[in-house]
């Protein structure tokens, strides 16, 4: 069961640049969420304010509230370490770690955690997530191979079956296609809805007819002259690609600018 | 174009495993037409190989020869670039060949035992390498044992604990420390090292450990433990500065993914970025080790200069180098100078073996990161 997301004026700055601004929405649990916006408009800063992968970056910061299920990840005394051992994310390029074989990558992060008690339960674990990803049946056989052996495709799914095995509420990926091939991407998307069902499912793309295929809900985020992202317009999928109400989100989807 | 029935056209996958993986990523665009809003059409059930065909039809000419410049000036550059990558070779061959046979008197006289038997005896013309080697072997092994953890610590702290602005000038003070004379590091151990180790370490080691065969003798100061020490201090910088270098190397998008997962950035380092690194951080002990295994001055001034080897780490002894550079002005007679160029030979290949090893590692891991 995915949890609800919800963002509230969140802002972040890298060093003294700010990037995103004010930004509200909420995510709801069980369906897909596209964030759309040309390339540098805060896609992937707003994603990564949600599991405060930001602060990872030197200097980074952010303002706001972001509520994930009851909790704010923001508020005092919560453990970031811990925000981020419950969200699985996915990046925009595959990146399995390559000294670690098939298995070890899905299990690096309940190892990290604990969370199982012996070797069964941590081979049921791994073995559900890769399910879970669609990739079970390709790599069954060689799960003590390395990684970086499997095709861009497959490894892209090796990392969203090492988020899932967090048991994550919620799933976050940067356009996790951008760096596959059409027939990988197809895999990929098609994915997006069997996660729905467990999780909530937040996605960068910056690909529209991505969104308008996967997405349940999107968001149009875009740049002013200050550089500085907001949020634009924020409705059902359907609504955004047929009766945008702002006239920038119409002219960005029917190919105007961006 | 749409597959004409399912079973001829294959997967992703399957299209992967029949090609070189070079031209794998690049799916033919006739299949990727065929995915859009209608999924059934899109990717051919699996089992589909076999209509795939197990032989691929050679094209009916061959490949056109590469291009040839027809600049002029490129083409007299890239003869001079070769000719002058080739001059370099030759130097190390010509230096090599120089010194066999400069050498050639002790390599007919002892051959191959040379290098295992202990006396060294110009008086009586007798030489044997065995102590010089073995002690080289033993200084240089010791000082790995106390710069390799120091060094990678001292690497980790830069590249992924300090912010950036003592990365860069603390990174800078590394590099300098290795740019000091090795002179002015055996003076400095000459005056601050060897009374430091006198007073304040031989004693205590002596004092209980005296019985084991590596801390007997008497607390002098000067001798193999303090020719590892100061050693050891010039080699860090080295161990230290690659190991940054390689670790830099890593992508931010392996340490994002373990970040993401929840580890902390001490398990990210040691479970991530360690191993990632792993070939590149051997490799640059390996070349720390080169550094040792050649190092002249400062090891001479304060090993104590006996031609024995002993187990202990209080007493005299030498090294390759700090023979050669003892003996030389006074060796008279033909085997004498013959058995320290001998020595020098020695030296010069085991310090190319291992100066290839270590950057053939430190490669390994910065191609990936450049490319
Ligand atoms: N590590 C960083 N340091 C400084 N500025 C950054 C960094 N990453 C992104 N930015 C800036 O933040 C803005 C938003 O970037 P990003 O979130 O990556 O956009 P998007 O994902 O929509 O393409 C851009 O102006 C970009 O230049
Ligand atoms: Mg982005």
């Amino acid at each position: 069961m995915g949890a609800t997301v919800r963002a509230e004026d969140i802002s972040a700055w890298y060093g003294k640049k700010l990037a995103i601004r004010d930004m509200n929405l909420e995510m709801k649990p069980n369906k897909v969420t596209a964030l759309i916006g040309p390339s540098g408009c805060g896609k992937s800063t707003f994603l990564r304010c949600i599991n405060r992968m930001h602060e990872v970056i030197p200097a980074a910061r952010v303002g706001g509230d972001m509520w994930v299920g009851d909790q704010n990840v923001y508020s005092r005394g919560v453990d970031p370490v811990k925000v981020r051992a419950q969200t699985g994310m996915v990046f925009q390029r595959p990146n399995p770690f390559p000294t670690m074989s098939i298995y070890d990558n899905v299990a690096a992060g309940p190892r990290l955690s604990g969370k199982t008690r012996n070797k069964k339960e941590l081979d049921a674990l791994v073995e559900r997530s890769l399910r879970r990803a669609a990739l079970w049946h390709e790599v069954k056989d060689r799960l003590k191979e390395p990684a970086t052996g499997l095709s861009g495709g497959q490894q892209q799914r090796i990392c969203i079956a090492r988020a899932l095995a967090m048991e994550p509420g919620v799933v976050l990926l940067d356009e996790p296609t951008s760096a596959l091939d059409p027939i990988a991407s197809y895999k990929i998307e098609e994915l997006m809805n069997d996660l729905k069902e467990e999780y909530t499912v937040i996605i960068v793309t910056h690909n529209m007819q991505q969104a308008a295929r996967i997405a349940d809900f999107t968001a149009f985020m875009l740049a002013g002259e200050d550089f500085v992202g907001e949020l634009i317009e924020y409705a059902d999928t359907k609504t955004i690609f047929s009766t945008p109400k702002d006239k920038r989100t119409e002219d960005y989807i029917t190919g105007r600018f961006g | 174009m749409e597959p004409d029935a399912a079973g001829t056209v294959p997967s992703a996958e399957e299209v992967r495993d029949t090609t070189d993986p070079h031209t794998a990523t690049e799916v033919p665009r006739t299949h990727a037409v065929t995915i859009g809003r209608d999924r059934s059409l899109a990717v051919s059930p699996a089992g589909s190989i076999a209509a795939w065909p197990a032989e691929i039809r050679q094209p009916l000419r061959e490949p056109h020869p590469p291009a040839r410049s027809f600049n002029v000036g490129d083409r007299l550059f890239s003869w001079l670039t070769a000719a002058f990558a080739g001059l370099i070779l030759a130097v190390i061959a010509v230096m090599i060949a120089t010194l066999a046979w400069q050498s050639r008197v002790t390599i007919q006289l002892y051959g191959l035992s040379f290098l295992y038997t202990s006396t060294w005896d110009p008086v009586h013309n007798v030489f044997g390498a065995a102590p010089a080697i073995l002690g080289t072997v033993y200084t240089s092994l010791l000082a790995l044992l106390l710069a390799a953890p120091i060094g990678v610590m001292v690497a980790i702290f830069l590249v992924e604990m300090a912010p950036r602005r003592v990365r860069t000038s603390l990174g800078f003070v590394v590099e300098l420390l290795a740019a000091v004379p090795s002179i002015v590091y055996g003076l400095w151990a000459l005056i601050v090292l060897v009374p430091l180790v006198r007073d304040h370490i031989q004693p205590p080691l002596i004092d209980h450990f005296g019985n084991t065969p590596f801390f007997s003798g008497y607390p002098i100061g000067l001798g193999v433990f303090t020719a590892s020490l100061i050693l050891s201090i010039m080699i860090l910088p080295t161990i230290a500065s690659i190991s940054r270098d390689v670790m830099l190397a890593v992508p931010n998008s392996q340490r994002d993914a373990m970040l993401a997962l929840g580890a902390t950035r001490w398990e990210t380092t040691w479970k991530v970025v360690v191993p990632y690194a792993r070939s590149g951080i051997i490799g640059a002990i390996v070349l720390a080790l080169g550094r040792a295994v050649g190092e002249t001055m400062a090891v001479q001034m304060v090993i104590g200069n006996t031609q024995s080897f002993n187990l202990s780490l209080f007493n005299f002894g030498t090294t390759m180098p700090a023979t050669i550079v003892n003996q030389f002005t006074e060796a008279t007679g033909e085997t004498y100078l013959s058995a320290l160029i001998e020595l020098a030979l020695i030296l010069m290949i085991v310090t190319i073996i291992l100066n290839a090893i270590a950057r053939l590692l430190v490669w390994r891991v910065t191609r990936v990161a450049g490319s």
